[in-house]
């Protein structure tokens, strides 16, 4: 194991995570780092009921494994440890400890989901392995105070929920809403975000709340109650396959509300063709990353990038899942970090440059999409696009939102 | 009262398929004197073979077939490799069997078509049939299938010399082998039979639900939810019971103030109970009375 | 001296005396099997200083799942009542440590009893309506009870209680004074060791004893039991407090080891595994339960290295092959090893005289 320098010692004092990038002169390595390799760790379900999750540690692996072969990060290659945490929260202490003590990780990249990341959240800012992107929106990980070794990545679920608020008391400020939504943080973290969005004096306005289990088998008891009480507007929360049986119920049943869909089951592929697509006429959504069924980027030069990946590294990915875009993107942020590092590879460095993304662009994020940190400031990713499904396409309208919820 | 009209409705047309998967469990226990926790996966996988089929460029009722009659041959081969040789095992060691399949069949299916939901044709269309569209043709189709594989399954198990065979094997292996029948054979023959009705409650289903690997497995629960109130040994009774969870479950979930939504499954299943401590064995199903 | 210690040998009822469990006063029997408990305890005590702190919080939870897989062995395994529903007592005894310590800074070794206390209760009640199912429907009862746990967990007004759907943070516990020198991980270890040397010794008592053979005899002829006058509801009913109780404990102590706990932990997936773990391990069998854990913690882990996207395919094939060698569980193939070894040393035994 390489010691570490006594600068490296002294920026792991918070107060160094405030200063300017200093020279990268001298090589300093943290555990896992050799002048030939990285070793980032990562945990994600491949089995158990979130296993279509899996995808997304898939194409990170398939990503790492692009980067090698174009000759690796300063010339060091990337060993992309993953393991399954099956989304069960002792299991993903279990393998992440592995991970930190027996593998010598430098640090964690994109852990997936709520409840497994909460479990590990004490565990590395103790250790002080940074937690970077977890591949979750909840609203918490943005906690540069009380949490600093733990970042966040894309537009947190409260954000997503205030800014459709913000959006149906534009349209219909006079509305009765009804939410679907999964009974668990994910989804409680939106339904928190449109209520808070809407204020104290419309949350009447929410008038039927239909949560619904990962067991559930449909959603229609939701969907027929909520047109019983005459709700006009339907914010749809659902993972893909929930979103997509709200939508074909709410068009069986001759319901059209103000349809709000979610970006978590806005995908045309994966949900609106199952749905129908004539049926998901003028649902409006909200998005960050690109749609890769959406033919509207059929000559987009990132998109292009993307499909050639897919084809050559992940080539038994479904191109039709968003997960496999979430992953890709998610693993270029990492490798940012990791050039920023350049050859002081200790994890104070990570987690400093982690919170100096200035102006990143993504390839597969919507134009205009920059992702910011600072020491203040661990959401990288604030900025949405609304637009609206014109029964081929999503159609982009208005201008980049931004929303980033505080930690509360 | 329009409402609870609708929710009575929606709660039959999800509790059809419910009773057409309480029915595929009832089946097969009647056949193997055990509960199959695979059953699900087993209908899942059978339906995404009807799927791959159509993929690869046959129609929807060549399909069909094809799902059904591989079903059939997989059910005997499983119940022949895999089972045949633990029958003598204790009960909880056979179960233990019944999860590894789940595990291999949901992993299987996984690797080969991936987790994203896929859409499956329904033989019956999808025009509503009431006014409001709560019941379409799909769904009012599953019912009616439903209830002739019932009735199919009442006279074959009754009125055919194979299905009293087939009955006198798993009720009384010993003295069923002492008049000559085959039990070996006819547990196989049960296996290929429930894994064939299993496909057809999936094909059934996957257009409801939509297609992926994890389709099944609140289907089954609220089967085997459905098939304990109905009663195991009644498969009419299961059909019953199926249907009544649909519409107890959407109940709950509309009516029970504040606690209803969120706790719609767990109210569910503590009717189910309740039913239970007062029929022990079920609503329809019969005491077994063993001797001292 | 070698005749007289032949003759020794060879007194007929000598194989007989060893299986039978009656205390002699005044003596210690040594047999095989108290040494082989004792190497054990042995190389428990001295594993913490031989391997890395994350595989002893493997050993800790195969340690803290042998003791749920226990409590569920004394109900289904001892007493002949199935349940689907043991993830529930798991996740009440993980619930009651966490909220105990985290909004009544309760010590932690206290709310070990305190988990314990509440699961025998609740196990209690809902023994007294399990008397009248049976088998399978019994099985759906305590599904219906463990599909439930996190639905109830989850639920809106006991939020300011469990967390919710964010569940709780526990603290870990640091070692007491006297022994700072050990690090937290290797404390709960101890901690934990000295729980389940508790609770096992306990168990076995109770199975060796009057009231266990009445357990076990309502399992195997319940009629027959009634008839020669044992109250089998009040055994009945009793023995789903105690597995209750011991399963609950075991949560506790996960909730410690673990730090965190959240709603969709407990589901029913886990009461399948504690299934899976009791019938691997040998059911009835009480050191088959720290096996069962080993393997409910291990296997997976194994499958996965093997294939990440066929893990669940290569797990569910590893418990088909095991089953099929060992039908009856580990306990059962070492029984019946011992038992074949027994017989291929009886024909010298024979040849003697």
């Amino acid at each position: 194991m390489i010691k570490l320098s006594r600068r490296s010692i002294l920026a792991a004092a918070p107060a160094a995570l405030a200063l300017r990038v200093y020279p990268a002169c001298a090589k300093d390595y943290g555990p896992g780092v050799t002048d030939t390799e990285i070793k980032i760790g990562n945990t994600v379900p491949y089995s158990g009921p979130a296993s279509p999750y899996g995808t997304i540690g898939k194409a990170q692996a398939a990503y790492y494994k692009m980067i090698n072969d174009k000759g690796g990060i300063n010339g060091r290659k990337i060993n992309f440890i993953s393991y399954d945490d099956a989304y069960s929260p002792p299991k993903a202490v279990e393998q992440v400890r592995k991970l930190v003590e027996q593998d010598q990780v430098l640090f964690v990249e994109s852990p997936l989901g709520t409840p497994t990341n909460s479990a590990i959240w004490a565990y590395m800012n103790q250790k002080k392995v940074p937690q970077l992107f977890v591949a979750t929106g909840a609203t918490k990980w943005n906690d540069p105070k009380g949490h600093p070794w733990t970042m966040g990545w894309q537009p947190n679920y409260q954000s997503e929920g205030r800014i459709y608020a913000t959006y149906i008391l534009k349209e219909k400020p006079e509305a009765k809403i009804g939410v679907l939504f999964q009974n668990d943080d994910f989804g409680k973290d939106y339904l928190k975000g449109l209520k808070d969005g809407l204020g104290e004096k419309n949350a009447k306005m929410v008038a039927v709340e239909g949560p619904y289990e990962t067991t559930d088998p449909t959603v229609d008891s939701q969907i027929v109650s909520m047109k019983s009480a005459g709700c006009d507007v339907f914010v749809n929360c659902g993972t893909p396959k929930f979103a997509a049986q709200g939508i074909r119920k709410a068009a069986e049943i001759g319901w059209k509300p103000l349809h709000v869909l979610s970006s978590v089951g806005n995908s045309v592929g994966a949900a609106l063709k199952p749905a129908g697509l004539d049926n998901s006429k003028d649902i409006v959504s909200d998005f960050y990353l690109k749609d890769p069924t959406d033919t509207a980027w059929k000559d987009d030069q990132g998109y292009k990038d993307w499909v050639a990946f897919m084809d050559k590294y992940y080539p038994e990915g479904d191109k039709t899942d968003g997960g496999n875009i979430t992953g890709y993107s998610q693993a270029q942020t990492a490798v940012q970090v990791l050039t920023q590092c350049g050859d002081n590879l200790t994890r104070e460095n990570v987690m400093k440059q982690a919170a100096n993304l200035k102006d990143f662009v993504l390839p597969m994020c919507l134009p205009g999409i920059k992702l910011n940190t600072s020491p203040t400031d661990f959401a990288p990713m604030k900025q949405v696009q609304m637009g609206r499904f014109d029964g081929t396409r999503w159609q982009l309208f208005g201008s980049l939102i931004a929303g980033a919820v505080e930690h509360t | 009262m329009e409402l609870l009209l609708q929710q009575v409705m929606a709660g039959l047309a999800a509790g059809s398929i419910y009773a057409c998967m309480a029915l595929s469990v009832v089946m097969i226990y009647q056949a193997i004197d055990h509960l199959n926790f695979a059953q699900g996966e087993m209908a899942m996988f059978s339906t995404f073979i009807a799927w791959q089929c159509m993929q690869w460029g046959l129609p929807y009722w060549l399909a069909f077939i094809v799902a059904v009659v591989v079903s059939f041959i997989g059910g005997v081969l499983i119940e022949r490799v895999l089972f045949r040789p633990i029958h003598n095992a204790p009960v909880l060691s056979n179960l233990v069997a019944f999860i590894a399949l789940y595990g291999i069949l949901n992993s299987g299916a996984g690797y080969l078509w991936d987790f994203t939901i896929k859409q499956f044709p329904t033989p019956f269309g999808t025009k509503p049939i009431f006014a409001n569209g709560l019941m379409d043709a799909h769904e009012a189709g599953m019912i009616g299938v439903t209830l002739v594989l019932l009735a199919l399954l009442y006279v074959f198990f009754r009125g055919t010399r194979l299905g009293l065979a087939m009955r006198a094997a798993a009720a009384n292996p010993e003295s069923a082998r002492l008049v000559g029948i085959r039990v070996g054979w006819m547990t196989a023959l049960g296996w290929g039979m429930a894994a064939a009705i299993g496909a057809v409650a999936g094909m059934l289903i996957a257009p409801v639900v939509f297609l992926e690997p994890n389709m099944m497995l609140g289907v089954l629960l609220y089967g085997f939810a459905g098939a304990v109130l109905g009663g195991l040994t009644s498969p009419g009774g299961a059909v019953a019971g199926g249907f009544a969870v649909g519409v107890i479950e959407n109940l709950a979930g509309t009516f029970i103030p504040y606690v209803g939504r969120e706790l719609k499954l767990t109210i569910a299943l503590i009717l189910i109970v309740a039913v239970l401590m007062v029929r022990p064995s079920g609503l329809f199903g019969r005491n077994v009375v063993s001797r001292v | 001296m070698t005749v007289q210690s032949e003759e020794s040998v060879t007194v007929p009822t000598a194989p007989a005396v060893t299986d039978i469990t009656v205390t002699r006063p005044g003596g210690l029997r040594v047999t095989a099997r108290h040494l082989l408990i004792g190497a054990a305890v042995l190389v428990g005590l001295i594993l913490p200083w031989m391997v890395q702190s994350f595989v002893m919080f493997q050993l800790t939870q195969v340690m803290i799942y042998g003791l749920a897989i226990l409590g569920l062995n004394l109900l289904t395994g001892f007493n002949g009542q199935f349940s689907l529903g043991h993830s529930a007592f798991y996740g009440i005894g993980a619930y009651t440590a966490a909220i105990l310590m985290s909004r009544y800074d309760m010590n932690y070794a206290l709310t070990l009893p305190a988990a314990g206390g509440v699961c025998f209760i609740v196990g209690f009640l809902f023994g007294l309506p399990a008397l009248r199912l049976q088998g399978l429907y019994l099985a759906l009862a305590t599904f219906a009870l463990a599909i439930a746990m996190p639905q109830i967990l989850k639920f809106h007004p006991l939020e300011g209680l469990t967390g919710g759907v964010q569940g709780l943070v526990v603290i870990q516990p640091d070692p007491p004074a006297l022994l700072s020198f050990l690090s937290s991980d290797q404390w709960l270890y101890y901690f934990t060791l000295s729980v389940i040397l508790v609770m096992f010794a306990a168990a076995a008592n109770l199975v060796r004893s009057r009231t266990g053979r009445a357990i076990m005899a309502i399992r195997d002829h319940p009629i027959a039991a009634a008839a020669t006058g044992i109250n089998t509801a009040v055994y009945k009913t009793l023995t789903f407090g105690v597995s209750a109780l011991y399963t609950g404990v075991a949560g506790a102590l996960g909730a410690l080891a673990v730090a965190f706990v959240a709603p969709d932990s407990f589901s029913f997936l886990l009461s399948v595994s504690f299934l899976v773990g009791l019938v691997i391990g040998g059911v009835g069998s009480i050191p088959g339960c720290l096996f069962g854990g080993l393997f409910v913690l291990y296997v997976p882990n194994i499958a996965e290295s093997i294939s990440t996207g066929l893990a669940g395919a290569i797990y569910g094939a590893i418990l088909l092959l095991v089953i099929f060698v060992m039908p009856s569980g580990a306990a059962g193939f070492c029984r019946y090893a011992v038992a074949y070894i027994r017989r291929s040393r009886t024909p010298r035994n024979a040849n003697q005289h």
